[in-house]
């Protein structure tokens, strides 16, 4: 479910933007620590595979059919943080050239879909698929099942919390819709890998070893602090602006922004909107800045 | 004293991981200023061949490209001095414009941007393709694509253009005008392909592959007629 | 493809089209925080954007009907929101989710009909997006029109036959059929990117995509982006 711009509220939105800005910047990180540019048409040929996927359809019975969303599939065959870049950029595309999802609601989308879908897709994979082949599949299975169950709950929960309107009974039909869908997504996911192995068995990725937990630590983390960012976002609608207004960026981020027009200045400093959305903007400007600096630093420490 | 060979291979054996021999124990000269024709049914080991030529594979025994020993530590030099025209021309046209394209090569050889550009120019106007810089390679032609691709190759300033199949995905029109293309440039050309006509048409010697090695040399027309090639 | 159409009007030589990547982004995410932040939608402020945009269509010399038709595939999503929302007792929230949704893929459109989606990219590299993950959606693009033209001949050639979807007594052996055409998708797919890697390779690439020129971001593009943003602002104000 590919949220579009105009339904989240703004707290939510600038939450979750805030969110995805250092999870995709932590992904791309691993990812080129694992594959050199080389690589780089792999990643991307791997996204036009799963765009065109999408072409395909599965019978689910009852005269409908479904298609792969396939953030586990791209996860078993890449690895988690090569997924997350290679979904991202997915959804990138989707939302600029077939306006499938909004701008400033692509934070909110990354992080339900290509983070939080794809980490929770490659979970049970990494924790089970050492053990025998029924093991294996279940792992796979599970993980196509959970990222789009995953997903598509988070999508609602965000909804929601912006204050779209959804009695009880839509809410209800919606989740039963969304665990038919990861099903599908299970068993199709399941079956491919199935497929691909009798082609190519190095297709797949080895199972890890579930060696020490450390990796399955930040993989739950990451989930708990996706969900912990949502839960925020709701109870402390306007947490960021207060953070804000307390270190006193939003005065300043709104003179800043008002400067070129300065004669209007006094008009637009009563103007919450612009204040709220200068104040939202600082933030995210904030942790682009904070990972920017963090990126070229450790880029310097590892070429020293 | 004849000249120097371009290509010179020596006692050539390449055996893949899954332990197919793809090639035998081949030996190979291209002079300067020759087309040959690598024909011979699939599987034969021509593909394998050409990817030892730039160092995309590695076996043993011996190549040099133009005097240059081909080893990890002289790539950079060989892979200027052969240029690869690929059978699939959407596999090498990859960046989003015809101009970035050709000028890929270039700034990987370590020219300014300028330069690069200035060559692409130069390329693409050898191939008749200077209309269509800002293009991208998939409103292209199967025809024009091949051009562009070679364009590409053109302005990395090869001695030598190594071609995998040209002649795949063109029509008669398209086929005729890469012929005429090809026998305007003064590269020695290696050309791997099925199509005997185009073969005949530009290569003035074939060698012909069979189970990874040179089964039969000579004119295209005594090789095709030895091996029963048609 | 139906997204050819956009790559085409993406080509034109307008004074958008002439515009830096940057700015027109800058002034995007100006106008999409204007509509995202308004509380609700009246009328007269959803109008004025609505015509402001269509201007810029009509500056743009892309054709306006077509462009108000594609921007419409976020409808059926937001319809049927809008729908619960009228129906549970709040028609204000009903028409601002519909509207605002539709204005913001209507902006989001007017930037990638005027800027092809390569320069697009390259502009979010001028503002510090990783560029790793830039050449993955530039890749991505270049080979969806490619794989997407290879899916759909085994659609056709699976229709041929029977087709994957239909339900049957042999629906099982459908899902595999299907399965087993998305692995060889995929297989075909591997293929390709190791024969791009390849290729590459022997075109000298050493590991690092150096680019021809960089775009200048000129007082053309200030102009553009400081009177768009202020036209933005001042409307938003009504």
């Amino acid at each position: 479910m590919h949220i579009p711009d105009g339904f989240l509220s703004t707290p939510v939105w600038i939450a979750l933007d805030v969110l995805a800005v250092p999870a995709v910047g932590l992904a791309v990180r691993k990812t080129q620590r694992e594959f050199d540019e080389g690589r780089i048409p792999l990643l991307g040929v791997m996204g036009a595979f799963v765009f065109a996927a999408q072409m395909i359809n599965f019978p689910v019975g009852i005269g409908t059919s479904g298609h792969l969303v396939g953030g586990a599939l791209l996860a078993f065959v890449l690895g988690w943080p090569a997924a997350a870049v290679v979904m991202t950029a997915i959804l990138a595309i989707q939302a600029l050239v077939f306006q499938d999802g909004g701008i400033l609601a692509l934070g909110a989308n990354v992080t339900n879909m290509a983070i939080v879908g794809v980490l929770v897709g490659y979970l049970p994979f990494h924790l089970w698929s050492g053990g025998g082949a029924t093991a294996r599949s279940i792992a796979i299975f599970a993980g196509g099942f959970a990222s789009v169950l995953v997903s598509a709950v988070l999508a609602l929960v965000q909804l929601i919390l912006s204050g779209v309107p959804m009695p009880a009974p839509v809410a209800g039909i919606s989740v039963g819709f969304f665990a038919v869908s990861a099903l599908l997504e299970g068993a199709i996911t399941l079956a491919v890998v199935q497929a691909l192995e009798t082609i190519n068995p190095n297709f797949i990725r080895k199972a890890g070893r579930p060696k020490g937990g450390a990796a399955a630590i930040v993989l739950a983390m990451a989930v708990f602090l996706a969900a912990v960012g949502v839960i925020f976002a709701s109870s402390q609608p306007d947490g960021l602006e207060k953070l804000a207004m307390n270190v006193g960026i939003s005065q300043r981020a709104t003179n800043l922004f008002a400067t070129p027009l300065a004669d209007y200045e006094a008009a637009f400093l009563q103007s919450a909107w612009l204040r709220k959305a200068a104040a939202g903007l600082a933030g995210l400007a904030l942790v682009y800045a904070a990972c920017l600096a963090f990126g070229r630093f450790s880029a310097r420490k590892r070429s020293a | 004293m004849p000249d120097s060979p371009l290509i010179r291979v020596r006692d050539l054996r390449f055996t893949y991981p899954d332990g197919t021999q793809a090639l035998n124990g081949v030996c190979f000269d291209l002079f300067p200023g020759e087309c040959v024709a690598v024909l011979g049914p699939n599987g034969s080991g021509k593909t394998t061949f050409l990817m030892h030529l730039n160092g995309l594979l590695s076996g043993e025994g011996e190549i040099s490209i133009c005097g240059v020993p081909v080893h990890k530590d002289t790539l950079r030099e060989v892979r200027q001095k052969i240029g690869f025209v690929f059978q699939n021309s959407d596999d090498q046209l990859f960046m989003p414009t015809v101009l970035e394209d050709v000028a890929f090569g270039s700034l990987n050889l370590g020219l300014s941007p300028k330069e690069a550009e200035r060559r692409a120019r130069r390329a693409l106007e050898l191939v008749g393709m200077e209309h269509a810089l800002e293009k991208a390679p998939y409103h292209l032609s199967a025809g024009q694509k091949k051009r562009v691709a070679i364009a590409g190759v053109l302005a990395m300033d090869p001695a030598i253009l190594v071609l995998d199949e040209p002649t795949t995905f063109l029509d008669p029109p398209g086929r005729r005008a890469l012929l005429e293309l090809l026998k305007t440039l003064p590269q020695a050309k290696l050309l791997a392909t099925h199509d005997v006509g185009f073969a005949g048409h530009l290569a003035g010697r074939a060698v012909f592959f069979e189970s990874g090695n040179i089964a039969s040399s000579g004119t295209v027309g005594e090789v095709v007629e030895k091996c029963g090639w048609c | 493809m139906h997204y050819a159409v956009v790559e085409r009007w993406s080509r034109g030589r307008s004074f958008l089209h002439r515009r830096d990547a940057r700015a027109k982004a800058g002034a995007l995410l100006i106008l999409l925080t204007a509509i995202g932040t308004a509380p609700g939608l009246p009328a007269a402020l959803g109008g004025a954007y609505f015509a402001y945009l269509i201007l810029g269509f009509a500056m743009a010399r892309v054709p306006v009907t077509g462009a108000l038709a594609r921007a419409a595939a976020v409808l059926p999503f937001s319809l049927a929101f809008a729908a619960i929302a009228a129906i549970s007792g709040d028609p204000a929230r009903a028409i601002a989710l519909a509207g605002k949704s539709y204005l913001s893929a209507l902006a989001v459109l007017l930037l990638v009909a005027t800027t092809p989606l390569p320069k697009l990219l390259r502009g979010f590299e001028g503002i510090g997006v990783p560029r790793f993950l830039l050449m993955v959606g530039q890749f991505l693009y270049r080979y969806l029109f490619v794989i997407a033209g290879q899916a759909a001949s085994m659609r056709l050639a699976a229709l041929c036959r029977g087709g994957f979807a239909k339900s049957g007594p042999a629906h099982g052996t459908r899902f595999r059929a299907a399965a087993g055409a998305l692995a060889v998708l995929f297989a075909r797919s591997y293929g390709a990117a190791e024969n791009i890697h390849r290729s590459m390779l022997s075109r000298g690439f050493e590991g690092h995509f150096h680019l021809l020129r960089s775009p200048r971001f000129g007082p053309a593009d200030w102009t553009f982006l400081v009177s768009s943003a202020a036209v933005t602002v001042a409307v938003r104000g009504i």
